[in-house]
């Protein structure tokens, strides 16, 4: 076989792993009701999580929604839903398929490329995603005044730095479904943790200025700080540089960070998973079941 | 010798409350994440406070918020979706085929869990006042001691309640403990007083227990509570009374109809991962 047919077919493997895992994961995610009694449940859980923070919001303030401080809280939370749904979502597929299916074992062994199969299950979370940051943001522009302007929106930067950070959220992911791979017994909770930890330095609902000066340094060296950022702005524009955080650093510079750090998130995840794998089929770890 | 009757009962309990509590130690990390975790959304949601100028209280308010959640979590994962579990393990039928009663099993879990929670959510009070600066004035010890196994007593009761209802439930029970986190922590003011709520949602939220022991407590534990409060604590202690003998009596009346539907429809062995 030449060099050529073997790429092809490593390129074949790659997209047929991706898309039956894609399938199988939006089968997994949504087949269990029907069609509307999912909607339902797609929308009231991140409808809940921004009232709460709607209602912190109202009660302090006296409902003073023209702040700035408002939209900058309201869609850092809603772009949040993407860290639970693609990051969590990757490395929740070697739990689910391990602990509860079992049948990771048969996976990994089956002729599937893993790393691809493990990010094609966090589509299906990204779709149901999308749909409640849309929801989301729809429910804040009708009912709250999120003052989006959208003739004013800069569209192509916004697409292209929501796809970056996706895929820097999937990246993430996978560099945790390499960890989860090693902790049998922690089932979801590294995940949690680490999206939890994320949601506090990224300066996803306060400003980082609000965090004391010895913490604000982690929030500076996660991408989802920058893309959270980029994101707002490209949506409210100068509501979002009310901000000193960020204040400093043009469009441009923070497209060119998230690039960046997008790209150094993913070597480290291809090395970290790589090495995770191998210590797993060393240790015996693919096909152990905790029964927690 | 053969147990029977009470003394079966009380040991029923024992054994099902035993791994709660001895298991729940062992696994050290998860001590670790069932304290770091709440502790993290604490933070989050009392740097948001700061950000908007909220008055020092409402940092007390999110602590004891975010150290109860772990009570709603134990309820919601651990009593409710039991018995799914239990199904899908294989252990649902050995339970039933055993001579013992299942409510002596649901209260095992429920006294085992309470046990094995309020270790975390003191946890979570200590590091979260700690690291926070709370001040606590408690205004009557014996009616804080009150309210709080009063809800407890309640809160496990609609758990038990709930684990019958699961019994029907296969992958849906996962969903719908999931879909019942958010929610109840917004209704049920876990990180703000549910006085700004209008009064009839404020009413309807208190159905869940963790509602009025939250909120009698924040009002017997800080200076500004009191003006916070929903209603009066007196009230909210005899709301929380007839809440812990309605779910009790439910829970039982429920499981025995829920465990006879399970039993004739052949659902008590079924996994449909």
């Amino acid at each position: 076989m030449n060099s050529k047919s073997a790429i092809s077919n490593l390129n074949s493997s790659v997209w047929r792993s991706f898309r039956t895992a894609a399938w199988l994961g939006w089968q997994i995610e949504s087949n269990w009701t029907d069609p509307f009694l999912f909607a339902v449940y797609s929308i009231i859980k991140p409808l809940a999580s921004a009232m709460i923070l709607v209602v912190m919001y109202g009660v302090i303030t006296h409902g003073d929604f023209a702040s700035p401080l408002f939209p900058y809280i309201y869609l850092g939370n809603a772009f949040y839903i993407y860290v639970g749904a693609v990051m969590t979502g990757i490395s929740w597929a070697v739990v689910d398929d391990r602990e509860h299916y079992k049948t990771l074992k048969y996976i990994y062994t089956a002729p599937t490329h893993f790393p691809t199969y493990l990010c094609g299950r966090g589509v299906a979370r990204f779709l149901t995603g999308t749909f409640s940051v849309v929801i989301t943001i729809v429910c804040g522009i009708l009912f709250l005044h999120v003052p989006i302007d959208f003739a004013a929106m800069d569209v192509p930067l916004f697409v292209v730095a929501l796809l970056i950070g996706v895929l820097m959220l999937a990246m993430m992911g996978l560099l945790l479904a390499g960890v989860t791979l090693l902790t049998v017994h922690h089932y979801g909770a590294v995940g949690e943790a680490v999206a939890g930890a994320l949601y506090l330095f990224s300066g996803a609902i306060f400003p980082l200025d609000v965090l004391p000066a010895f913490l604000r340094p982690l929030g500076f060296l996660m991408p989802i700080t920058y893309w959270l950022e980029l994101l707002r702005r490209t949506l409210v524009g100068s509501v979002a540089q009310a901000f000193p955080t960020l204040a400093g650093l043009s469009n441009a510079q923070l497209f060119a960070i998230l690039l960046g750090l997008t790209a150094l998130f993913t070597a480290l995840a291809a090395i970290v998973f790589r090495w995770c794998e191998l210590r797993a089929r060393e240790r015996g770890l693919l096909d152990r079941v905790s029964n927690y | 010798m053969r147990q029977t009757g009470w003394r079966l009962f009380l040991q029923t309990v024992i054994a099902r409350a035993y791994p709660r509590v001895i298991g729940m130690q062992r696994e050290r990390s998860w001590m670790f994440f069932d304290v770091f975790l709440p502790l993290l959304a604490v933070s989050a949601y009392v740097f948001v406070y700061r950000a908007i100028g909220a008055p020092e209280e409402y940092v007390g308010f999110v602590v004891i918020g975010g150290a109860m959640t772990a009570f709603w979590m134990n309820v919601l994962w651990a009593m409710s979706s039991q018995l799914y579990w239990e199904k899908e393990q294989g252990n649902l039928a050995l339970y039933i085929m055993a001579p013992n009663s299942m409510m002596a099993i649901l209260l095992g879990m429920a006294v085992g869990g309470m046990f094995a929670t309020s270790l975390r959510a003191a946890a979570v009070v200590l590091i979260g006042s700690v690291i926070f600066q709370v001040q606590y004035v408690v205004v009557s010890l014996p009616a804080l001691l009150a309210v709080f196994f009063l809800a407890m007593t309640a809160l496990y009761g609609m758990g038990m309640m709930l684990a019958s209802l699961f019994l029907l439930l296969s992958r849906e029970a996962w969903h719908l403990s999931n879909l019942a986190q958010e929610p109840i922590f917004l209704l049920a003011g876990f990180y703000f007083p549910i006085k700004h709520f209008n009064f009839w949602i404020a009413a309807v939220a208190s159905i869940i227990p963790l509602t009025l022991g939250l909120d009698a407590m924040r009002q017997l534990v800080f200076p500004s509570g009191a003006a916070l409060g929903f209603v009066s604590v007196p009230i909210e202690i005899g709301v929380l009374v007839i809440l812990c003998v309605v779910f009790l009596v439910a829970a039982r009346v429920l499981l025995g109809y829920m465990e006879r539907l399970a039993i004739r429809e052949g659902r008590l062995t079924e996994s449909r991962g």
